[in-house]
């Protein structure tokens, strides 16, 4: 009978723990893109302990998932790559606003055992290998970019998100403008038709598979390459220059932008113009609603204001670009035009 | 005596509510799916081609990747599970006995997450480096091992399967094998018969048709297991001859998609999806259940 | 022509061929238990600290992170399906054990019960989803263990049932013909009587949907930290394990492995002890 007094004590104290009963405060739920998570899950945190009685539980599902359970009302903020399609927004009952966070960039990591040269791609052979159309490591093509290296004969594996991604918005967007024939085969968005590879879920997803699998090249953000020591290509830009992913080339991307950004901040940075500038870079999103009632909707617009503002300072540190400063300042004017009722 | 009455109301209100749960299940599923269905018709089932993107809905790669995939567990642990259970009841002294059925027992606890994780780290890691290699390099005319390595895909998720399902197998064929009168095996040595010959003709032979049975419930079984299932097997709907491409399922789709799929027609065609899982795993338990009640004979 | 003896010979080495065969399918069917055991132990031990049943999940990149919201949760989620869920099921095995001869109800839900049992976990999720969350707006712990119960409930009303048939009918008689009423001769013979084996069922359902993945995805969604209340997100234990394997940092992945081994060790030792004193071999993979 001990056995069952303590299986009845454990079940009543976790119910205890897990209900409101022992506290207070404020629990915003949010969802969506995997691509900004690390850099999230770290202001989250932070935020949370600068602001006592607020907890922010944000699960990672993807820009499709975040999108999509923003408009059934079961989460109170989603995270998107890619800016909400006009069909998606007519689906709100309420307007919704794009708040952009940070910068980042979409890198394409490789794992090539044996080889240690930094890869060269260009969107030709880029969109190629992820048509399907070039299968070997050593194809004559990659070769001739990369000074004529005696790469392996590995078959490659492209890598591609099984799940509706604002990652593969950005990328699709990037390969639809380079290549046409990937724009008529394949078309942009977040979830597509890839013509070969194999899926994982999540920016998480990708990256282990590249990790696990030689002859894998796979499309991730940046700092999920880089916490994993995953080699990744340069790529040739509109400029003709072959460019490693970087801050600078992420910032120098946007710079085309700024004087035309649109009121609703929903632009696409890939193949931009200038010298330094990385070609296959976004934005990424937090999506609000314009007005809700406090308290959640008040800690939100904190949540944001701080984010455009102390938030930046930590995004270097892990590999995203923190917005240009005129941005930022249009940026705050717009969250501060948010309604709290 | 009232309360006995009241007694039997409360049991009346407790059944009719599981009654009630089950039929609201089927009815939300199918009402939920309906649209998808008129949408695509009959090509649901038979076109490969799944694009949310591009509004097609076709779950043909799914059934074709559930039913291999499951096909290919069967191949493997049928073998397995019936030799187990021979050992069990035939060949094996009844201490060592007792502890195998329990170890096979245990496996039957692990959960399905835990297949996963040691399917993506540990299994085709291996299946890459050792088995596949090995048999491209010997049969590679045989188009079941076409292809790149790569681990993850539909051999994986057939072996992991095969292991999930070996001790509801076990146990299923050593009851059937359990349930065959002693004498049968006496008559047979008494003939003069080897052990293996007296196996073969008095235990197997009369347990043909209830393992049969045992077969089709096992098959139901591997149908709908998710979770391990789509941590291995590449998440990519296609149909392909070779064992080592990745591959999809009908329960592995639900998991990746359903959380995120905004578009109304790509929520009904998940629920089509669910449906038809739903429809064939239950054909299936049914089908055995009607089976083994029949006595195994067709 | 073969001479007898040559003959009987073949057939001797045939069989002992055969049943070395035999020998070798079992040894197989228990391998993969001790690998998979062993590989956990390996990766996971190490990992097994304080912090891991003391603190919440850390932001990425950030040691020290832990498992105890997602151990809470589970224990939180599988005592509100059990706490529905037994009485429910119990009642439905008692109804159709006792009752089912005269009752009409008893055909259908019995039928209903053995649908339930055989459906795929991901689709009990899928409807809870449909018919709970969305339209309350909100993933939940209580939907989460909404799901659980559904999965736990035919589970043990099948046992139940089965398990009270088999008392002899000798002993319900002698209680009524002590002039007890009905109702209590059912509970107080026949399902004491039957007690430990229910109660080994119930400890292996428990075992079963502690291990549940795929339903909680769609309805529990997640939590970083320790839900705040019964109608909030919920971490648990084979979700957090299924999130951080799924991930590529190191850290989580230490992680993963030494949940799963603690959610292993604890379902295993759950079975252990109902196997060991006689409990039912009725039982199916957690998803």
């Amino acid at each position: 009978m001990k056995r069952f007094h303590l299986g009845v004590v454990l079940v009543l104290g976790s119910l205890l723990a897990a209900s409101g009963v022992l506290h207070a405060g404020v629990q915003l739920q949010g969802a969506g893109a995997t691509f900004p998570y690390p850099l999230y899950s770290k202001w989250f945190s932070e935020f949370q302990k600068s602001h006592a009685g607020v907890e922010i539980n944000y699960q990672s599902i993807g820009s499709g998932g975040g999108i999509n359970q923003l408009l059934k009302g079961t989460v109170d903020f989603g995270a998107s790559d890619a800016p909400m399609t006009d069909q998606e927004l007519a689906k709100s009952s309420a307007p919704i606003v794009h708040i952009p966070t940070v910068l980042g960039a979409v890198v394409l990591s490789y794992n090539l055992p044996g080889w240690k040269g930094a890869l060269k791609l260009s969107p030709e052979v880029l969109s190629d290998i992820f048509l399907g159309k070039i299968q070997k490591w050593n194809d004559a093509r990659i070769a001739a970019l990369n000074a004529g290296a005696a790469l392996p004969a590995t078959a490659i594996l492209p890598v591609y998100r099984a799940d509706g991604s604002g990652t593969t918005a950005i990328f699709t967007d990037y390969l639809a403008k380079v290549s046409p024939e990937f724009k008529s085969a394949v078309g942009a968005g977040k979830s597509v038709k890839w013509p070969a590879g194999l899926g994982g879920k999540g920016n998480e997803g990708v990256t282990g598979v590249v990790k696990q699998t030689p002859g894998a090249i796979g499309y991730v953000e940046l700092v999920y390459a880089e916490t994993n020591q995953l080699a990744v290509a340069q790529l040739k830009n509109a400029s003709g220059i072959f460019v490693a992913p970087s801050l600078e080339g992420v910032t120098a991307a946007a710079q085309g932008v700024l004087k035309t950004m649109p009121a609703d901040y929903r632009v696409s940075i890939t193949n931009a113009a200038g010298k330094k500038s990385y070609p296959i870079s976004g934005f990424t999103y937090l999506l609000v609603p314009q007005s809700g009632k406090a308290p959640k909707q008040k800690v939100i617009q904190d949540l944001l204001a701080w984010a455009v503002t102390d938030g930046q300072k930590l995004a270097p540190a892990l590999s995203y670009a923190p917005l240009p400063k005129e941005l930022a300042a249009k940026v705050q004017a717009t969250i501060r035009g948010m309604k709290v009722e | 005596m009232k309360a006995d009455r009241i007694f039997l109301q409360i049991l009346r209100v407790a059944a009719g509510a599981s009654l009630l749960v089950l039929a609201a299940f089927f009815i939300q599923l199918f009402w939920a799916a309906l649209p998808a269905f008129r949408a695509a018709g009959a090509g649901f089932f038979t076109s490969t081609d799944w694009s949310p993107g591009q509004q097609e809905f076709g779950a043909g790669a799914f059934i074709y990747g559930t039913l291999v995939s499951s096909v290919l567990a069967l191949l493997i642990s049928v073998p397995v599970s019936v030799a187990t259970a021979l050992c069990l009841t035939e060949l094996l002294p009844a201490r060592l006995a007792g502890v195998i059925s329990f170890v096979v027992e245990m496996l039957a606890a692990i959960p399905s997450v835990v297949f996963g994780l040691w399917g993506v780290f540990v299994l085709s890691p291996v299946l890459r480096a050792t088995v596949q290699p090995f048999l491209a390099e010997k049969l590679p005319w045989v188009p079941l091992f076409s292809g790149p390595p790569l681990g993850i895909g539909m051999m994986s998720a057939g072996v992991i399967l095969a292991i999930m399902i070996t001790p509801t197998l076990t146990a299923l064929s050593r009851e059937v094998f359990l349930a065959i009168p002693r004498l049968q095996r006496e008559a047979a040595l008494a003939l003069g018969a080897t052990r293996w010959e007296a196996i073969r003709v008095a235990v197997l032979q009369s347990a043909k048709g209830g393992l049969w049975g045992a077969i089709i419930l096992g098959w139901g079984r591997a149908l709908g297991e998710t979770m391990a299932v789509t941590m291995v097997i590449g998440n990519r709907p296609q149909v392909s001859a070779s064992l080592f491409a990745p591959a999809q399922t009908l329960a592995a789709v639900l998991a990746n998609e359903y959380a995120e799929a905004t578009d109304d027609l790509h929520l009904s065609a998940l629920a089509a999806v669910g449906f038809t899982l739903l429809l064939v795993s239950t054909v299936i338990h049914l089908g055995a259940k009607l089976w083994i009640r029949r006595g195994g004979k067709a | 022509m073969k001479t007898s003896r040559a003959f009987d010979l073949w057939r001797k080495a045939k069989s002992r061929v055969a049943i070395s065969l035999l020998l070798l399918g079992c040894g197989l069917a228990v391998l993969p238990l001790f690998a998979i055991l062993l590989h956990l132990v390996r990766e996971g031990a190490s990992s097994i600290d304080w912090n891991f049943f003391t603190q919440v999940q850390k932001p990425v990149g950030e040691l020290g992170g832990g498992m105890a919201h997602a151990i809470v949760g589970t224990i939180a989620q599988v005592g509100l399906a059990s706490l529905v869920g037994i009485p429910l099921g119990l009642a439905c095995g008692i109804y159709l054990s006792e009752y089912g001869g005269r009752e009409r109800l008893a055909g259908p839900v019995r039928f209903a019960l053995e649908l339930l049992a055989s459906t795929p976990s991901i689709l009990v999720g899928v409807f809870i989803y449909g018919a709970i969350v969305v339209p309350m707006k909100k993933f939940s712990l209580f939907s989460g263990s909404l799901a659980l119960m559904l999965i736990l409930l035919p589970l043990v009303a099948r046992t139940s049932e089965e398990l009270l048939r088999l008392i002899p009918q000798h002993l319900r008689e002698a209680g009524l013909a002590l002039g007890l009423p009905r109702w209590k001769v059912i509970l107080s013979v026949v399902v004491r009587s039957a007690w430990p084996g229910v109660w080994a069922a119930i400890l292996l359902g428990i075992a079963r949907i502690a291990g549940e993945t795929a339903p909680l995805v769609l309805t529990s969604f997640g939590n970083p930290s320790f839900a705040r209340g019964l109608d909030q997100p919920s971490a648990s234990l084979p979700l957090q394990i299924y999130t951080y394997s799924i991930s590529p940092f190191e850290e989580w992945h230490r992680m993963a492995w030494a949940g799963a081994l603690v959610l292993v060790l604890t379902v295993l030792i759950l079975n252990a002890i109902t196997r060991l004193t006689g409990g039912s071999n009725e039982h199916r993979r957690a998803e």
